[in-house]
């Protein structure tokens, strides 16, 4: 199931290790096995309710909000087990930066958005700040359109200039690795088209992993893709491999719109 | 095929009994119980007004803002500023009592506590409002006081400190429930945003939760303090009838409220100048309750972070 498993050590970022997962009684995901890889696109797509968000919100441990989770496994990211007791969680999401399904923007102006994370974790200098501002708006591709205006407030941008917001305030802290739960589910064809654009342009410097419920979102761009299903991966492999010849029939049946 | 149930000749038997009468008249009652409160508080304002004016125009101002108060005295007084700062100070003191305490209760309540801790907590804590302010006169005559004596020796029976603190007690649970009721409002994503930019819980709380809820939590407080400002027992039964003006609040001093407590139950004839004070103190309540909220939707306003 797993493609080129272990013969390019180095560029493995995330190695995920029988991972499960309960809410409760309710398990929600089973023993999980994948490798997400350096400066690559992986997509996890699946029904709702297959587990594909809370395996990228297990990623950064934000699962850990809710108080009946249980996990048992292992994540190692960069070789270091997430869950291990001397992982600091606030450290782990400083690397490890996340955009959410609806835009999230602070009820703030543009600019203190884009430097909230900076400023949280102890930059003071003003010149720094704008610099970081400016250099994160320019990577979400949103500068040209607020460089005059970053002092109004976030909620006056359309949808699709807020996500791209958040984008630039997970950039803000210079992460390695962006998890995007559904980014574009909330907004209009065409900013969803920005961002899948973005999402190509950040992948030169970033490794992503996007959980969607469009398949064609998924083939377009991303390099590898995770199928699950009630909690299962299913299959994992190249994306042009898993849309074109699928190894399982499930995989198949999901894809070519029989189910889900 | 028949239906056991024949609804639409149900609905055309039943459409012609509903009244159009009803649906004219019922919003016209409902104005009218609007119009109640609407009616009272004109009703109540002129009468502040036209009785204060008599008052004022027997006693010249010069005299109204003197701290000089001595209305029985043969050659009485009326300065007000006495009333005043025996207002605001204990004001102040229950203030410095119910805003940390209450801020911090609600803080721990929205963001920290368990769910089933704060279903719990919330309610019991909602049971101190409910106690009548008498008791808690009482709780700060026969309680606090004797109590702050032992740290204060030198602290009267009658003082502003206690029936101060008591209040600031008594209004920790507003201040913590409507501020609770704020930040518990604050959209979840906005917190998870923070979160995963690798904010701590307190770092959430301060720079996320808090700015967002602003607007309601100052609204908690101005309620709070004119809650505080109107306050009438506790005062009454903690600091006393001294008409001092003073700033020692180890000392007694007299509220606006207790005031108008003491001169209602005593003997002051209809028509004299010390009755028609009462009114002059009411309105100047009023003012201050007035002017109170009205730096409260400045404020709100002003701050409101919109999301």
């Amino acid at each position: 199931m797993l493609t080129n498993g272990g013969n390019m050590q180095s560029k493995v970022v995330y190695s995920v290790e029988n991972l499960n997962l309960w809410y409760g009684n309710d398990q929600a995901l089973r023993d999980i096995n994948l490798k997400i890889e350096k400066n690559e696109v992986t997509a996890i797509i699946g029904p709702s309710g297959c587990g594909k968000s809370t395996f990228i919100k297990t990623l950064n441990r934000m699962v850990d909000n809710i108080p009946i989770v249980r996990t048992s496994g292992k994540i190692f990211y960069h070789g270091t087990d997430i869950f291990d007791k001397s992982v600091r969680l606030e450290e782990l999401r400083t690397t490890v930066g996340m955009v959410f399904q609806k835009p999230n923007p602070f009820p703030k102006s543009i600019f203190e958005n884009v430097v909230y994370g900076p400023k949280i974790h102890g930059i003071r200098n003003k010149k720094q700040l704008m610099q970081i501002a400016e250099e994160s708006l320019k990577s979400a591709a949103l500068w040209d359109e607020v460089k005059d205006r970053l002092n109004d407030n976030a909620y006056g941008l359309s949808g699709g200039q807020q996500q791209r917001l958040c984008i630039a305030r997970s950039l803000a802290i210079q992460p390695d690795v962006l998890l995007m739960d559904e980014p574009t589910s909330a907004l209009d064809p065409i900013a969803t088209n920005k961002i899948e654009e973005l999402i190509d342009e950040l992948k030169n410097n970033y490794t992503i992993a996007i959980v969607t419920h469009s398949m064609q979102q998924a083939a377009r761009i991303s390099d590898k893709t995770a199928f699950f299903l009630m909690g299962e991966l299913i299959e994992f492999g190249d994306t042009k491999k898993i849309f074109t010849t699928p190894e399982d029939k499930r995989t198949e049946d999901y894809i070519t719109g029989r189910f889900g | 095929m028949d239906k056991a149930v024949n609804v639409r000749d149900i609905i055309k038997k039943n459409i012609k009994s509903k009244k159009n009468v009803t649906e004219k008249i019922m919003p016209k009652v409902f104005l009218l119980s609007a119009s109640i409160s609407i009616l009272t508080t004109v009703g109540i304002v002129m009468t502040l007004i036209f009785d204060s004016y008599r008052f004022f125009s027997k006693v010249p101002l010069r005299e109204v803002f003197s701290t000089r108060l001595a209305p029985l005295n043969a050659n009485p007084s009326f300065g007000i500023l006495p009333l005043i700062n025996g207002t605001i100070l204990t004001s102040l003191i229950a203030m410095c009592v119910a805003i940390p305490v209450g801020l911090t209760a609600a803080m721990y309540l929205s963001e920290f506590a368990s769910e089933k801790r704060r279903k719990t907590l919330k309610p019991i804590m909602e049971v101190l409002a409910g106690i009548p302010t008498i008791v808690y006169g009482f709780f700060a005559y026969s309680f606090v006081t004797p109590l702050l004596m032992r740290i204060i020796p030198s602290l009267g029976a009658k003082n502003a400190l206690s029936p101060g603190i008591v209040m600031g007690i008594m209004i920790i649970p507003m201040v913590a429930s409507l501020s609770e009721d704020a930040m518990s409002s604050v959209p979840n994503s906005m917190r998870e945003g923070a979160f995963a930019l690798g904010a701590t819980k307190l770092e959430v709380t301060f720079k996320v939760v808090i700015p967002a809820a602003i607007s309601g939590i100052v609204a908690s407080f101005v309620l709070a303090i004119s809650r505080a400002i109107g306050e009438t027992m506790i005062v009454t039964i903690g600091s006393g009838s001294s008409k001092n003006f003073t700033f020692d609040i180890t000392e007694s001093m007299q509220t606006m409220t207790a005031y108008i407590v003491e001169f209602t139950s005593g003997d002051a004839g209809i028509g004299t100048t010390g009755y028609y004070s009462l009114y002059a103190v009411g309105l100047i309540l009023f003012l201050f309750t007035l002017v109170m909220n009205l730096i409260a939707q400045y404020i709100s306003h002003k701050y409101r972070e919109e999301y």
